[in-house]
């Protein structure tokens, strides 16, 4: 388990374990979807979109 | 959509991972077919150097629909077999092409009617007769769907949709208010296969999982496997969740769905859904 700091919050995460487009979330409650691997990179996630769903 | 030297031969593209994306993952590796996670926002196409895609076969689950279908016809352009087919998603993403695909095959579905002005929605719903419920054309997990119990309710949302929506909001569907009994069922149709159904109840009149509504598992009954059978042929075919409702009239699809959502469908069917779509999509790989 490795503490990341993003400029979001801050998170205890298993880097090697993380998959792109899955969702975490930071101590302070903040929603954040993984967007890159290599390097780790993280951002927002947006919460819906008229266009989603089945 | 780069290529890789020793590629497997599926791909699974997708954006949010959600649990059934993940489920799918792990039914690959079940069954022991190999495949390729591809984050769709990372894809991008250059057409002066437009490739022959790396893939038999291209599993497209994004989760915004309109990046899906962007990807679904990119793929099928790149000569992939892609599950679901981009002429698939365009009827399943627009309730207005499903109902037409539907009416014109036969299969029984509510009484529905799309109009363009509030004169013309207003004489729908008196045919149709009160309550009536006013859908989005486009949208999803019930969103922004109303029951409307008279024609002053009518009239008001229609006049908030003329001022605040975009241009699809100036399509009006309208649909008959069918009294189901606190439930509705989920089909699920893999290829020319019902392969499970659930129940889905609520107290509210909307009953979609992803609004609360619990699921239990429904028997699969020769009507309902010729119902979600028809429809599913209707649009096009692939890897679908058909939704129907029980009437008086007997049963009715509402809509079919080209991305299906079964998270809670697996352990109440006992069916192993993932894994029947995976090997749906092996048994579609070119043979070498």
């Amino acid at each position: 388990m490795k503490t990341i700091d993003t400029p979001y919050g801050r998170m205890d995460v298993e880097p090697e374990s993380l998959t792109l487009g899955e969702l975490v979330v930071t101590d302070e409650g903040a929603e954040l979807e993984v967007v890159g691997l290599e390097p780790l990179r993280f951002e927002p996630a947006p919460e819906e979109d008229e266009d989603w769903g089945e | 959509m780069s290529q890789v030297a020793t590629t497997p031969r599926i791909a699974v593209v997708y954006d949010r991972l959600r649990p059934e994306e993940r489920m799918l993952f792990e039914a690959f590796e079940r069954v022991g077919v190999s495949f390729e996670q591809v984050y769709a926002p990372h894809q991008a196409v250059d057409f002066s150097r437009f490739e022959a895609s790396p893939y038999d076969v291209v599993m497209e689950r994004c989760l915004s629909q309109t990046r899906g279908l962007a990807l679904s016809r990119l793929y099928t352009a790149a000569g992939a077999q892609v599950i679901n087919r981009p002429e698939v998603i365009e009827t399943c993403g627009d309730k207005l092409a499903t109902n037409a695909a539907l009416a014109a095959a036969g299969v029984p579905a509510p009484r529905t009617g799309v109009a363009f002005t509030t004169e013309a929605v207003l004489e729908l719903c008196e045919r149709f007769g009160y309550p009536v419920v006013l859908k989005p054309v486009v949208g999803s997990w019930g969103r922004m769907v109303s029951k409307l119990s008279d024609r002053d309710a009518v009239e008001a949302v229609l006049e908030h949709k003329e001022v605040l929506g975009g241009p699809q909001h100036k399509v009006f569907y309208v649909q008959e208010f069918v009294r189901k009994p606190g439930r509705d069922i989920r089909a699920f149709v893999v290829g020319d296969e019902v392969i499970a159904a659930i129940y889905r109840s609520s107290d509210h009149w909307i009953t979609n999982t992803a609004r609360g509504g619990s699921a239990s598992n429904c028997p699969l009954t020769d009507e309902l496997v010729e119902v979600a059978s028809a429809a599913a042929r209707a649009v096009g075919g692939g890897v679908l969740a058909v939704d129907v409702i029980e009437s008086e009239r007997g049963l009715l699809v509402v809509e079919v769905n080209h991305t299906m959502e079964f998270r809670n469908s697996v352990s109440t069917t006992g069916v192993d859904i993932p894994a029947r779509v995976v090997r749906y999509a092996a048994e579609r790989v070119v043979p070498a």
